[in-house]
């Protein structure tokens, strides 16, 4: 019986209120995983662009977080593909869409793009840590009393190594030549990678909101700010852990001191590169975040003096329904307040952070006014559709659709960081690595 | 062998192959089962004599294994109340599967409302379903070729292959897409292809009782219903998005959306 109800429940009738005149068949369909989806390929892409920003654009400033930034976008990586198989109805299918690609649709191109993508970041990251690597399996391959975790990493180095021994200069020099050349190739293909998940929402005609060629653009300047923003925060939690654990020989919270043994770098040392890391990338956040903005109002004011037939039902959803989400939580609390904290002279390290805080709120706050304010009305324009994010779940989409599968793509990123870590020590400070 | 030979040899076996692969015709399935230049299913409603029982609605649900009680539907009727000052109001309780039995218009959230009947100028009632539109938007964007327009012009889903994104149901311009609540996969309309298939009559075409529905061949000059397309003054839904919609309509007003 009760298997009988749960199954008159449409997918999306649980969290969509309806108000005045909406199809029978309308319901807020895309929600919070659909919201993830593109934040969390953001990330991805704006963190790349960051690490790029060191490696082809030779900006010295950013060394230090750039060797960061392109570890922590690996490990976002699988995630962007999390919030996809949360929101499929036939997550077993969805290899369909490598299997059999429909090229007219702009999701068929996920699979071919995402997976070049993720290439050319493990790539970049090989050359990068080749020479550590090899040193690696040289320095456990000797040692005597190899310790648990250590014995695990042998065989893994030994096998990433991919049998290229080589550490002569030139071969090292090559190496160098691999990184920038991926780095800067890796720029354009995450562009892409970002502009095309905004391509796939900005090409839905029959969607008032979402239409516009502008979408892909807006969504590559927001991509990158919120990268570079979700560094900048990691970055001084992370080394705030460090910190607090490199006084008190707390290991557990070192995964690659625990792996290489020793904790690298000192307590002041750590200070100073957080301070100034920080504080360097910060400046970059400040550019792209004018183009974002500058983007998003052109949009808005274009659509408000076209105003053509949705434009009634927009103006209600913008300018009513969602005014607190829009012009309070997303341009107030995340454009317009980090805007000034940024700005103001005297910039502290927490300062930035609290900023960058900000601008990640912000720009998930938009991703939710596009997907989610995109299905606020109805096709008709003569209703409302309200979404109500399900907290606690009573089945299973409830779980997937709802708080506990938004927690789980959040946190999931910093689980596979803590192992990728291990492996590739993204805090490691010796000039050898480039 | 020596590579460089083997290399050759190699590169001109593939190139002969495959011109001469590319010379046999396959036949396709498409071809061999429904290719019949002579059939384009179309549909005629006649808004003057729709009122609003909701047979069709129900019909189609028992047809098609739809469940009863779930608040999704492949056809619906809907409401128009136009009062004189202008405003129009709608509605469309359930798909109106149960008719309209009272004059209070179901305003979802905001309750029920009661237009005064000397404020009414006109009310009618509109029937939907599937336009089956020669270029379909959910075709275009489905991103495994689990939704496919057939030779003779309907849209199907495949029910063993669509992975559920829901891309097509944000790319309909109708609404007239939604989850199948037992199937999990994407649903609607299909036109009953598999009565109409062989001779019979869609299930909502058969339930009313004025005649209000009609499924046609539209390549047919001999057909009421493409006589009536091509005779009459018919209108089709939204034709702004470019799809191309089969689905005419007498009595199309300005109001319906």
């Amino acid at each position: 019986m009760v298997e009988q109800v749960a199954q008159m429940i449409v997918h999306g009738e649980a969290w969509t209120v309806k108000d005045l005149f909406v199809l029978p068949n309308e319901y807020v369909y895309w929600s919070i995983q659909i919201v993830m989806y593109p934040y969390m390929t953001g990330l991805v892409a704006g963190a790349f662009v960051l690490s790029s920003l060191y490696h082809v654009f030779n900006v010295e400033k950013l060394k230090e977080i750039a060797r960061y930034a392109l570890v922590f976008s690996f490990a976002l990586l699988p995630v962007a593909m999390m919030p996809l198989m949360l929101h499929l109805m036939q997550p077993l299918r969805g290899i369909h869409v490598l299997m059999t690609p429909h090229f007219t649709s702009a999701i068929s191109a996920f699979g071919i793009v995402f997976m070049t993508y993720a290439f050319i970041v493990a790539a970049e990251i090989w050359f990068v840590y080749r020479k550590f690597i090899v040193e690696s399996v040289h320095r456990l391959n000797n040692k005597q009393d190899r310790s648990g975790l250590e014995s695990l990493l042998l065989p893994i180095y030994k096998i990433i190594s991919l049998g290229a021994m080589d550490l002569s200069k030139e071969a090292l020099d090559s190496d160098h030549k691999a990184v920038k050349f991926l780095a800067g190739l890796g720029i354009p293909v995450a562009c892409f990678l970002h502009g095309y998940a905004g391509f796939i929402f900005g090409s839905v005609k029959a969607n008032a909101l979402w239409m516009t060629p502008l979408m892909p653009v807006i969504f590559i300047c927001s991509a990158v700010v919120s990268g570079i923003a979700l560094c900048i925060v990691s970055y001084y939690i992370f080394m705030e852990m460090r910190k607090w654990a490199a006084k008190r020989g707390k290991n557990w919270l070192l995964p690659d001191a625990l792996a290489q043994g020793g904790t690298a770098i000192p307590v002041e040392q750590l200070r100073s590169i957080q301070e100034h890391e920080v504080k360097m990338t910060s400046k970059y956040l400040l550019i792209f975040m004018t183009a974002a903005l500058t983007l998003e109002i052109l949009d808005m004011i274009f659509r408000g003096y076209t105003a053509v037939k949705s434009w009634d039902a927009l103006r209600m959803v913008i300018y009513e329904h969602d005014f607190m989400k829009i012009f309070v939580y997303q341009y107030g609390l995340g454009n317009f307040l980090p805007f000034l904290l940024l700005l103001v002279p005297g910039l502290t390290t927490r300062r930035a952070v609290i900023a960058s805080i900000l601008v990640l709120f912000g720009v998930f706050m938009m991703r939710w006014n596009v997907v989610i304010g995109g299905q606020a009305f109805s096709l008709t324009f003569a209703g409302f559709m309200e979404y109500h994010l399900p907290i606690i779940p009573h089945d299973i989409e409830t779980f997937k659709e709802g708080l506990g599968g938004m927690l789980s793509v959040i946190f999931a990123p910093f689980i596979i960081f803590y192992f990728l870590n291990m492996i590739f020590p993204a805090f490691m400070s010796d000039d050898e690595v480039h | 062998m020596k590579r460089r030979d083997f290399l050759k040899n190699t590169a001109v076996f593939v190139a002969g192959a495959s011109v001469s692969v590319s010379a046999l015709d396959f036949i396709t399935p498409k071809e061999l089962f429904a290719a019949n230049p002579q059939l384009k299913w179309g549909f005629l409603v006649d808004t003057h004599k729709c009122v609003g029982c909701g047979f069709c609605v129900k019909a189609c649900k028992t047809e098609n294994d739809i469940p009863y009680e779930a608040n999704v539907t492949r056809t619906w009727v809907e409401r128009y109340v136009i009062k004189k000052d202008g405003d129009v109001v709608m509605d469309c309780p359930k798909g109106a599967r149960d008719g309209y039995t009272t004059k209070l218009l179901d305003q979802n959230h905001s309750g029920m409302l009661l237009v005064p009947e000397d404020e009414i100028a006109q009310a009618f009632f509109v029937p939907k379903l599937c336009n089956h539109c020669t270029t379909p938007a959910c075709v275009q964007v489905c991103p495994v070729g689990a939704t496919y327009q057939t030779a003779d012009g309907v849209v199907l889903v495949d029910r063993s292959w669509c992975i559920g994104c829901g891309y097509c149901i944000m790319g309909c311009p109708y609404g007239v897409r939604f989850f199948h609540p037992v199937e999990h996969v994407a649903d609607k309309c299909t036109f009953c292809y598999h009565r109409i298939s062989k001779g019979g009559d869609t299930a909502c075409a058969q339930a009313c009782p004025f005649d209000a529905r009609q499924i046609g061949n539209l390549k047919d000059p001999n057909d009421p219903v493409a006589q009536t397309v091509l005779s009459q003054r018919v209108g089709v839904l939204r034709d702004e998005y470019g799809t191309k919609p089969n689905v005419y309509y007498i009595g199309l007003n300005k109001e319906v959306r």
